[in-house]
């Protein structure tokens, strides 16, 4: 027999009233709990809901009711954007069909397929995505702890820590001394630092332009290196030092009361200090017990599926993929793949090889923008990088021109594609 | 009015013919038949171009030394918005990019303000582009001139076209279009890319895939494309409003 759209609501109506037929098919639709509304979890709850066209039942745990990108919050902090302009409500994806709960999730029975939220809900699952960004690692910065944030913030999760620096970045006497701390690999955002220094030393320029800026850093080489230096000596020249690990930028301790440095024994004083520690997965991430001894948690490249639970995927920052680097573009294209695997497994829906991308534009200086990207393929052992390009030194200002305004352009598209 | 252009085009052309009759020490390898291309120049180009001694802008730009210029640069005339971002990208007239260019101008250049359909046949643009190759600087000049000899194998294979895609897989690989373009046609910073047609957006992909467009993330994009992938995203495009 074919039900017609009439048979079928007369239908509902008359077993309705005998059987509550509506809370039995509410209740057979397959769960999906997206952990974390940003780039990987907004775009994973959003594609579900709107691809199943009603089919799955799917609730993301996000705390904040207004998110705050951290993709372009350092051009907040340079003065080329508003701070309103990062932030982001779920409106959008209520109307595609997510229900959205504004709660921390604080356990994962992965036996049970539950999650506890902090409000005392119990939510269950048939599949679990998590996609809950980064934490810091305890001691990565001798001196430095969590706690120790509002004197030297890391300003590396947007938000209120983003808007702190920006405060102390204006308020630093002249000529003074704004430090930043930068992180061990891997990490969020690879040019991400490089961008900020951009973008203070943008600042400093115009209100304060005999200050100076040290970059202590673990690593000998970063995202996008020649382009930056290139680009401080064209527009801030004296004003940045970047200090390796064969000088020191390795084995860095801070003083947050003193608002002292010390740098290989030596101690320095300095008035801002940016200090972005090393990283893990998000927290949750390590309660649900999805990560390995690298503090990330791996994943099958074909899929985003967790490698230690069949049930979980995890997305984004908080993933160990392979050569993909944990940023936003990232984490959306992850997103689209687990969202198309689990709506295949739950559903029947048809599926495709997995394709990813991922392309970072960051800002020098105004209308110098520079950009680097590559495709990738899923392998066996891993996601893998298959073609890259990246900005030239000694590009022309229109190229430059050109390459920022399409990075507004993308901010415009992923906002659109993650939130709705 | 557009007698009068035709007129002054028509004298142009035989001040180039003048010049240059066609035969020389670089005929060898010729990229096609410039006098028939003059003749082609004359019928179909000429209302808007000017082409030769004292050519100037009137409502196309003008033609001369268009090989090795970067796409947009003509002083004084006004592009579109779309002309003058492929420019920036770093879109340089080649007899590869030109030919693209003449046989569809919007599989190369989306929003042109070209009003031409394009020129089909091959031998056609062969002929027309060693016509324009004649007033573009000569080899013996300039070594690094642009070569006059034709590349081949550059026309898109009409088979190419006439694959149905799969639109269900093409819903599934729009997804990675739309972290940059929105659904919505959005034009600010990235091009839209609703309401193509069908062919032109086939042609504009495999054009990024050929390197004839230059834009270096769509080139990686639409370069691991295979011909049944462009297809399918074509397909599902078109079922878009």
């Amino acid at each position: 027999m074919t039900l017609s759209r009439r048979t079928f609501i007369a239908t509902g109506l008359a077993a309705g009233s005998v059987l509550h037929a509506p809370v039995v098919f509410g209740q057979s639709r397959p769960k999906v709990v997206v952990i974390g509304g940003g780039a990987g979890g907004g775009t994973a709850a959003r594609y579900l809901a709107k691809d199943s066209k009603g089919a799955l039942d799917v609730t993301l745990v996000e705390a904040n009711p207004i998110y705050t990108t951290c993709f372009f919050s350092n051009l907040y902090l340079g003065g080329f954007r508003d701070f309103e302009s990062l932030q982001h409500g779920y409106d959008g994806l209520a109307a595609s069909g997510v229900t959205v709960i504004n709660d921390t999730a604080t356990a994962v029975d992965r036996q049970a397929r539950t999650v506890t939220l902090a409000g005392g809900q119990v939510l269950s699952y048939d599949r679990l995505v998590l996609s809950p960004g980064i934490d810091f690692k305890d001691g990565s910065v001798p001196g430095w702890s969590l706690a120790d944030a509002e004197v030297m913030p890391h300003a590396y999760k947007a938000g209120p820590q983003t808007q702190l620096l920006k405060q102390m970045v204006e308020a630093m006497p002249a000529g003074g001394t704004f430090a930043m701390v930068a992180p061990p690999n891997p990490y969020r955002c690879p040019p991400g630092p490089y961008e900020r220094i951009s973008m203070v030393a943008h600042l400093l320029k115009q209100t304060n332009p005999t200050a100076k800026i040290l970059v202590l850093d673990p690593k000998d080489k970063y995202s996008k290196q020649a382009l930056f230096e290139e680009g401080w000596q064209r527009h801030y020249d004296g004003m940045v030092t970047w200090v390796g690990p064969d000088f020191g930028g390795g084995s860095v301790e801070v003083r947050p009361a003193a608002m002292e440095i010390v740098v290989d024994g030596e101690v320095q004083k300095v008035d801002v200090c940016n200090v972005i520690p090393g990283q893990m997965a998000g927290k949750i991430a390590q309660i649900a017990g999805v990560t390995d001894d690298s503090g990330w948690a791996p994943v099958d490249p074909a899929s985003m599926q967790s490698k230690l639970d069949a049930n979980v995927w995890v997305l984004g920052d908080s993933s160990a993929q392979g050569d993909m680097p944990k940023s936003a573009f990232s984490a959306n294209s992850q997103a689209k793949v687990a969202a198309m695997a689990i709506r295949g497994e739950l559903t029947g829906s048809r599926t495709f090889p997995a394709k990813y991308s991922n392309t970072c534009w960051s800002l020098i200086a105004p209308e110098d923008g520079v950009k680097v990207g590559a495709s990738y393929e899923p392998t066996p052992d891993k996601i893998a990088s298959v073609h890259s390009f990246i900005s030239q030194t000694g590009e022309d200002a229109a190229l430059r021109k050109v390459t920022f305004e399409e990075s507004l352009g993308w901010y415009a598209g992923i906002t659109a594609d993650i939130f709705g | 009015m557009r007698r009068r252009h035709l007129l002054s085009a028509l004298v142009l052309l035989a001040v180039g013919v003048g010049i240059w009759p066609g035969a020389g020490p670089v005929a060898a390898a010729p990229i096609g038949d410039a006098e028939r291309g003059a003749l082609l120049f004359a019928r179909q180009c000429s209302a808007c171009h000017q082409l030769g001694k004292g050519a100037v802008n009137r409502v196309g730009p003008q033609l001369n030394r268009v090989f090795g210029r970067t796409a947009g640069s003509v002083e004084g005339y006004k592009y579109s918005k779309s002309m003058a971002r492929m420019g920036s990208d770093g879109l340089v007239w080649t007899l590869d990019t030109l030919d693209a260019y003449v046989e569809n101008p919007r599989s190369l250049v989306s929003g042109t303000r070209m009003a031409y359909r394009g020129m089909k046949d091959a031998e056609a643009r062969s002929a027309l582009l060693a016509y324009l190759r004649e007033w573009s600087d000569k080899p013996q000049n300039i070594p690094e001139a642009e070569p006059t000899a034709r590349a081949s194998g550059l026309v898109l294979d009409p088979a190419i076209l006439a694959i149905q895609g799969d639109p269900d897989f093409g819903e599934y690989l729009s997804s990675e279009c739309t972290t940059c373009h929105q659904r919505d046609g959005s034009d600010q910073g990235i091009p839209a890319i609703t309401r193509w047609p069908t062919e032109d957006f086939v042609a504009a992909m495999h054009a990024y895939k050929r390197k004839l467009r230059p834009h270096p993330v769509m080139q990686m994009m639409a370069g691991r494309l295979s011909d049944e992938e462009i297809a399918a995203l074509a397909a599902y495009f078109t079922t878009l409003d």
